[in-house]
């Protein structure tokens, strides 16, 4: 069979695809963190990276690499629900229950991509200010983010997607790893710690953004 | 055995009635009486069976074989968990003392697409026995028997070969699993026989044969979840399937054609 066929093909793409988001979620996470820093700092930051060329390139691979995930994500998901199609009348309970969030991956995961769409149109395609940072005219992102996050619907709606992101990653990290075929009796039990701890800093770090927006931050 | 500690319980038990594959299943109630709690789960049913016959009754089928929890026959989910929710433990070595007295206890069959009930609590597990026939064997020169010693084998190596041996093949695993995937089952085969040196000259080919005939077979794909690992009466690790997952990979490349 063609290992992109094959059932154990596909989740390793899953995982690939998965884990370099792991990482984009990490640098997009740290690097928004200079909301805290004022105007400046974030608009210089983002600027850099609107006129890198190689932007571009990542943002392909990101696009790319999210499809995949998304499609074979769903292909398994179908393929799963045939495979199971009736329930049990008593779920499975105490010592012998699966991995907690690992069985609603499809359900976070739609609603990260709501999220992701969503954001863009709101962000990277919203309205385009302008301002002036020691004698370079860019734009005015951080102007933008201030104005948005004064919405406290806005603000409960993003909190709520990355509570859902969180969920997301601290499954789906170990569950790459495990995909890609790594296990180790000593070194699992850590990487499966590490996976909560990692998904536990992207949320809770996104989160503390736009919260501190809502709270202390004020348009000028 | 048994010791003084010898008391009777009464349980309702709400158990899956189906009478052949293609008929609508539905849950039927029935009293259990007077059960010994030193009897094991399978002891129950029959002493259920038992009235059932005497009333003139269809008795419950289900299936089972050695009672010693070797065999792998016993196969039915109770109180949403295969085999009980006893961990390392098959539904004949269950005891009802486990059980509390005046409890409802549901008894359903596995589900799972692989596995189209039979009758009431028994399945055809035969999907497993054709992974089995896809791959899972060794080719031995027939002739003298080889000296015992001959082929060292690392103690690490052996150890993890024996765990995956444990493997009785119950099907529990893919009961389990919310997507009715049989990984651990053939990850168990598959490191059980690949990790001795008398399974080498398939390895590459039986990874693959095996995965895909599990999946020719109607069984879904694994998603981390490791329910099945802590269903498994044997204690089969999920350790395994993850040396699947990188085994399948490596005879991936390998493959010639």
């Amino acid at each position: 069979m063609n290992y992109l066929k094959s059932s154990i093909g596909r989740k390793q793409l899953m995982g690939l695809t998965g884990l370099l988001w792991c990482g984009f979620v990490l640098s997009h996470m740290v690097g928004n963190m200079l909301i805290f820093m004022g105007p400046d700092a974030y608009n210089k930051y983002s600027h850099a990276l609107i006129t890198n060329p190689l932007l571009l390139l990542a943002e392909g691979a990101l696009v790319v690499t999210l499809l995949v995930h998304i499609f074979y994500g769903l292909k398994l998901k179908f393929e799963n629900q045939v495979a199971r199609h009736t329930r049990y009348a008593m779920p499975t309970n105490g010592e012998k229950a699966a991995r907690a969030h690992s069985k609603f991956m499809a359900f976070h995961g739609t609603l990260i991509l709501v999220f992701i769409v969503y954001h863009l149109v709101t962000f990277k395609y919203g309205t385009h200010y302008v301002t002036n940072v020691d004698g370079v005219e860019m734009r005015d992102l951080h102007r933008l983010i201030i104005e948005v996050f004064q919405s406290p619907g806005y603000v409960a709606w993003y909190v709520l997607c990355l509570i859902g992101l969180g969920f997301h990653l601290s499954h789906g990290f170990y569950s790459a790893f495990a995909s890609l075929g790594f296990y180790h009796p000593k070194y699992s039990a850590w990487l499966n710690q590490l996976g909560y701890v990692y998904a536990f800093v992207v949320a809770a770090g996104f989160i503390s953004q736009p919260l501190y927006v809502f709270l202390f931050a004020r348009a000028q | 055995m048994g010791g003084t500690s010898q008391r009777n319980i009464n349980l309702k038990l709400k158990v899956w009635r189906q009478k052949g594959a293609n008929q609508q299943g539905h849950f039927e109630e029935y009293d259990a009486k007077g059960i010994s709690t030193d009897a094991s789960f399978l002891e129950m049913l029959d002493v259920v069976n038992q009235r059932l016959i005497k009333e003139g009754r269809d008795p419950i089928s289900f299936d089972h074989d050695c009672r010693e929890g070797i065999c792998g026959s016993c196969s039915m989910v109770i109180n949403g968990n295969p085999h009980g929710s006893e961990r390392s433990t098959a539904t004949c070595q269950l005891h009802m003392r486990k059980f509390n007295d005046g409890e409802t206890v549901v008894i359903e069959p596995f589900r799972a697409k692989a596995f189209p009930v039979i009758k009431d609590l028994s399945v055809d597990r035969s999907a497993l026995d054709q992974i089995i026939a896809s791959g899972g064997y060794i080719s031995v020169n027939t002739g003298n028997a080889p000296d015992a010693n001959g082929l060292p084998v690392a103690k690490v190596d052996a150890d993890q070969a024996f765990n995956a041996a444990t493997c009785i093949g119950c099907g529990a695993c893919v009961a389990a699993c919310v997507n009715g995937s049989a990984m651990l089952f053939v990850g168990a085969k598959v490191a059980h026989l690949g990790l001795l040196p008398q399974g080498q000259p398939e390895r590459n080919e039986r990874v693959l044969a095996m995965m895909d005939k599990m999946q020719e077979l109607g069984f879904g794909n694994c998603s981390n979840t490791g329910a099945c690992a802590v269903s498994c009466p044997k204690d089969i690790s999920f350790e395994n399937i993850a040396r699947m997952n990188r085994e399948y990979a490596k005879a991936s490349i390998k493959k010639r054609s």
